[in-house]
């Protein structure tokens, strides 16, 4: 009782202006990283401020030379002339938007059940192949896409899936990148977590479901920022011939190469493009951090 | 002799039952892989191993493929000069960006990790930010412009340090460093946000342990405790540098042109690429494709190597 009531003095006379969040990290070297990391971050941030920048400019400022990174009379002018080109357009806005968003959504769905599935069995089973298979798919994620893109068209060819959305969806599920990042981090879930599910009586697919998935929450989070930035930059030229299939950010291309005349259009329609992703980014985002609190493995 | 061969089947015979009997018990195991393997299979491997055949092949897309052997590797290797000065600079842009890419995105994704959450959001963002952008890179073009008007050129006159514009982008000499800056700035991608998320998945109470244990500063703790528990999403980073850093063409395409003055910035990709699709020779294009692949699968050996040894 005695230590205790120590303690509980000890506490107010202890915080000071700057409060040393980890025992074990200087002061000084935390403003210095710290600096230095803002630094190199102003860099970074560079392109989004110039593409923001250059879609709010009046078209004599965007072909202003040299150019100026910050507008100086921003107007939303270009965005109201890209919604007016839009409703001109023979196939309706709305279906192009409907287009990506199923690809991407089935696509993304699709993608993140079917490789947990497999990294999960790869990642906590000792069973004959997978090893193999496992080292396998590493190998493939190094194999440069342009030259299959032949024997790709040929094989959705002879499915038939030519010109539907099967032919951007079906692949998108089968990505060596998702199954990789799902099965390390499922290594980090002690054994023991899993055998002690086993012994109450639940099923391969509960395991899955109700202990590995929950608790390797960041990871598949980040797929889906990997996926969905992936699916929704599709341009689905190769494979969908019908105008009525086709993605939205090709139809938002189409816009902006429509020559010099389009130019502010063409940078507004670089941040619409680029908005999603970010949006989808900052929400998986916070839900990684959220993740931290709950998560409580012991092994 | 003819005992010891017996003996020797029955040994690989008895492997065999013990295998399939092991095979049988986890049925589910192979329930759950099968969906993807299905499709891994029809999509990845079956595409990679027809474009490996068909770098035996002259193939020009229209006509059937003739097998000719290892014609294709025999004239890269021999005769193609310019294939090896791709093989140059791909070894030169992918020793530098690849590791520093590597390391810049670990130490800043475990810097960011400590900060508040608001501003670890953002921070995340804005480091994220050329990988979502897709090809804002351009715009290092106007940077790096030849004439006066270029930002680099006009900066260093009005600083005296050069008295006539400097043609960046078309000068062999400058080409591959103004690259390699442009991926630098670039390399915070795939990596950088599996060690994001991996970070968070590290277990609080080691790092109490540590401090009780005299963990003394924060290259003690990043060594002993964060390293060998991201060892896992430090494969997958390695992996996906040596993929970005070996890939590299675009970069070098939209900023030095296509093909570049004295091809001093061709990469194997563009090499490749320029084969493949403005000359239409896919055998030989798949004959370059298959040797990057097996020099990218050597490196990787290498590299997996090393990271076995972090934390001893």
């Amino acid at each position: 009782m005695k230590k205790k009531k120590e303690i509980i003095k000890e506490k107010p006379y202890k915080k000071k202006l700057i409060k040393r969040r980890k025992p074990n990290r200087s002061i000084i070297g935390d403003i210095f990283i710290y600096f230095m990391l803002a630094l190199i971050a102003v860099a970074m941030a560079f392109p989004l401020v110039y593409a923001i920048n250059s879609s709010l400019k009046p078209l004599d400022e965007l072909f202003l030379f040299p150019p100026r990174v910050f507008a100086q009379n921003p107007t939303l002018d270009n965005f109201q002339d890209l919604f007016v080109t839009m409703g001109k357009s023979w196939v309706t806005f709305s279906r192009y938007i409907f287009n990506t968003v199923f690809i991407t959504v089935v696509g993304t769905f699709g993608h993140l059940i079917i490789a947990s599935m497999g990294a999960f069995v790869l990642a906590k089973y000792n069973f004959p192949g997978g090893q193999l298979f496992f080292n396998i798919v590493v190998v493939a994620l190094m194999f440069n896409g342009y030259v299959t893109a032949i024997p790709n068209y040929l094989i959705i060819s002879k499915l038939g899936w030519i010109d539907t959305y099967w032919a951007i969806i079906v692949p998108a599920f089968a990505a060596p990148m998702g199954l990789f990042l799902m099965k390390q981090f499922m290594e980090g879930i002690p054994m023991s977590l899993i055998e002690a599910a086993k012994i109450d009586g639940a099923s391969q697919w509960k395991i899955f479901i109700r202990i590995v998935m929950p608790n390797v929450k960041p990871a598949w989070l980040t797929l889906i920022i990997f996926s969905v930035q992936n699916l929704w930059n599709n341009k689905a030229a190769t494979f969908i011939y019908s105008e009525e299939k086709k993605t939205l950010v090709y139809a938002l291309q189409q816009i902006q190469s429509g020559g010099i005349a389009r130019t502010g259009q063409a940078a507004a329609v670089t941040v619409i493009v680029m908005i999603v992703p970010i949006v989808i980014f900052i929400l998986s985002e916070s839900q990684i951090l959220e993740t931290m609190a709950s998560s409580g493995l012991k092994d | 002799m003819k005992e010891y061969l017996k003996k020797y089947f029955v040994l690989r015979r008895h492997n065999m039952q013990v295998t399939w009997k092991k095979m049988k018990q986890s049925k589910g195991c192979y329930l759950f892989l099968a969906p993807y393997a299905i499709l891994f299979l029809a999509f990845y491997i079956l595409p990679v191993c027809s474009s490996i055949c068909l770098s035996f092949t002259y193939y020009n897309i229209l006509e059937p493929p003739k097998f000719i052997g290892l014609q294709n590797y025999i004239n890269l290797i021999l005769q193609d000069d310019i294939f090896l000065t791709g093989i140059k600079n791909t070894f030169l842009i992918a020793v530098i960006t690849g590791p520093l890419g590597y390391i810049m995105s670990f130490l800043f994704a475990w810097l960011i990790n400590e900060l508040p959450r608001w501003i670890r959001t953002i921070a995340v963002i804005i480091f994220y930010a050329p990988s979502i952008a897709g090809n804002v890179f351009v715009i290092f073009s106007v940077f790096f412009r030849g004439d006066a008007y270029g930002y680099v050129n006009a900066f260093l006159m009005n600083l005296g340090i050069i008295d006539a514009p400097i043609l960046w982008l078309t000068n062999p000499d400058y080409m591959l460093p103004i690259c390699m800056i442009v991926i630098l700035w670039m390399s915070l991608g795939t990596g950088f946000l599996s060690f994001v998320a991996g970070l968070q998945g590290v277990d609080r109470s080691q790092f109490e342990a540590g401090y009780m244990d005299g963990v003394k500063n924060r290259w003690q703790e990043l060594w002993y405790i964060t390293l060998p528990n991201m060892k896992p999403m430090l494969m997958f980073g390695a992996v996906m540098a040596i993929t970005q850093s070996f890939g590299v063409c675009d970069v070098t395409m939209a900023l030095c042109g296509y093909p570049s003055t004295d091809y001093a910035a061709r990469t194997v990709v563009t090499h490749l690429f320029d084969y493949g699709f403005s000359r239409f020779e896919m055998g030989y294009a798949s004959a370059i494709a298959t040797l990057l692949f097996l020099i990218m699968i050597l490196c990787n050996k290498a590299i997996q190597r090393l990271l076995g040894r972090v934390g001893t």
